[in-house]
């Protein structure tokens, strides 16, 4: 005899919602899924997600999703978008990382502080990072950007694959 | 009857303190400006930069900026008090109403004048939105503080170019210098303090803009000394006039391109 899983929760469908540009990660994984609160007696969720990006297109996309999940369910949907706390890749989960390289994408390292005033920092964008198909870390940056606004293009030169560097932020 | 208020501690129920709101509504746009009109210029490069990667990146920072514009345009519609949206701001205002500097709407030139232009907006953007992220509008702050960590970046791709550039070839260092000298005239506006008066009055931003410069200055030569370029001299003109809605001879053409479906199509959607 088998107990069927219970049917998954809202909050659960709506954290699983995978990111439009990057769909091997969830929008929870990303970090990008602030809050999610479900007044069950009004039929009515508010969801709160902040922007990769200033300028990312995948938001207004991630925002339909929200509401469609929201609706085939029942409920009224009212989705806010804030920009304060800033998103940090910092906020990906283990999880998320792991499918990140699984899908070919080296995941961020940690994100440093951006200091307000003072001398501007400028980097070479020297640092590490590992191939995610041999584990290299003899790779070079060959592009400042990728594909998205996240992402970094870089080749293994030991394998000699390239590959995107999801950029820590 | 009416009750007296305090205007020092009860700023905004008072005519000053609206004016002051009033007043860093007009700097929140020409920073709006600023982004939006930068990010049109740059989108021009999709397909025109020297190497598919460049169109890439040229086109995601503009993507950045035009997130902080369509962030700001709409607290800017709640400071002057019209409730005025995005759109409005980018495609139903003429060109005497935009307040961004000249800088931002010169004609695309050469790809180093790209990175001169590029180098000089986003070391100034950086120092400044320090000051706003640290200010008291907690929207403005939020904008600000998530457009530093951009910012910074765009900032570093600009100094890569300008020192590949500068340290390359003898053409490269020729034009990349040349790009130098064509930026130069049009860098002061950026640190004009008068239309941010009343935005520092409110404590909005943190210091006036000239307060930025030496550091602005400091992160530009440490790049240009890097890439064996030197410095231009002291501009024998300057640009003037943008902070106030006086624009240069190619902001006409560029609005025309911008807006024109907009405004040939009123209230289109897709």
């Amino acid at each position: 005899m088998s107990v069927a899983a219970p049917a998954p929760t809202l909050a659960e469908r709506i954290a699983a919602i995978p990111d439009p540009e990057v769909p091997v990660i969830s929008i929870a994984d990303l970090g990008i899924l602030r809050s999610v609160e479900v007044d069950e007696g009004a039929r009515a969720v508010v969801v709160t997600i902040t922007p990769t990006y200033s300028g990312c297109p995948a938001i207004e996309a991630i925002s339909d999703r929200i509401r469609f999940e929201a609706h085939a369910q029942g409920y009224a949907a009212d989705v806010r978008t804030v920009l304060s706390p800033a998103w940090t890749t910092d906020w990906m989960t283990d999880e998320g990382r792991a499918a990140l390289e699984r899908f070919g994408i080296a995941p961020p390292g940690p994100a440093t502080a951006p200091r307000a005033g003072g001398p501007v920092p400028v980097t070479l964008s020297r640092h590490v990072v590992a191939c995610p198909r041999c584990g290299s870390t003899d790779t070079t940056e060959i592009a400042h950007f990728g594909s998205t606004a996240c992402k970094a293009l870089r080749r293994c030169e030991v394998c000699r694959e390239p590959f995107d560097e999801f950029k820590a932020l | 009857m009416t009750t007296p208020t305090d205007p020092v501690t009860d700023p905004a129920t008072d005519d000053a303190g609206v004016a002051r709101e009033a007043g860093s509504a007009a700097y929140v746009l020409a920073l709006a400006d600023d982004a939006l009109v930068y990010a049109q210029r740059l989108g021009e490069w999709m397909t025109n930069a020297p190497q598919i990667e460049e169109d890439m990146a040229l086109g995601n920072i503009a993507l950045d900026l035009l997130g902080q514009a369509r962030a700001l345009y709409p607290h800017v519609g709640v400071l002057d008090g019209t409730g005025r949206g995005e759109d409005d701001y980018a495609m139903l205002r003429d060109e005497r109403a935009f307040r961004n500097v000249h800088l931002v709407e010169q004609e695309r030139g050469d790809f180093g004048q790209e990175m001169a232009r590029l180098l000089w907006f986003s070391a100034w953007q950086c120092e400044l939105h320090g000051r706003l992220a640290a200010g008291s509008d907690e929207v403005l702050a939020g904008v600000a503080g998530k457009s530093l960590k951009e910012v910074r970046y765009h900032l570093d791709h600009a100094r890569q170019w300008v020192v590949r550039l500068g340290d390359g070839t003898a053409e490269s260092h020729r034009r990349m210098q040349a790009a130098l000298e064509w930026a130069a005239p049009y860098v002061d506006e950026l640190f004009d303090d008068e239309p941010a008066a009343a935005a520092v009055a409110a404590g909005v931003l943190t210091a006036p803009p000239s307060s930025v410069r030496p550091s602005v200055e400091r992160a530009v030569e440490e790049v240009v000394a890097t890439a064996t370029l030197t410095m231009p001299e002291t501009p024998r003109w300057r640009s003037r006039g943008g902070r106030d809605g006086i624009h240069s001879r190619p902001m006409g053409s560029l609005l025309a391109e911008m807006q024109h479906i907009a405004r040939s199509h009123p209230g289109a959607t897709w």
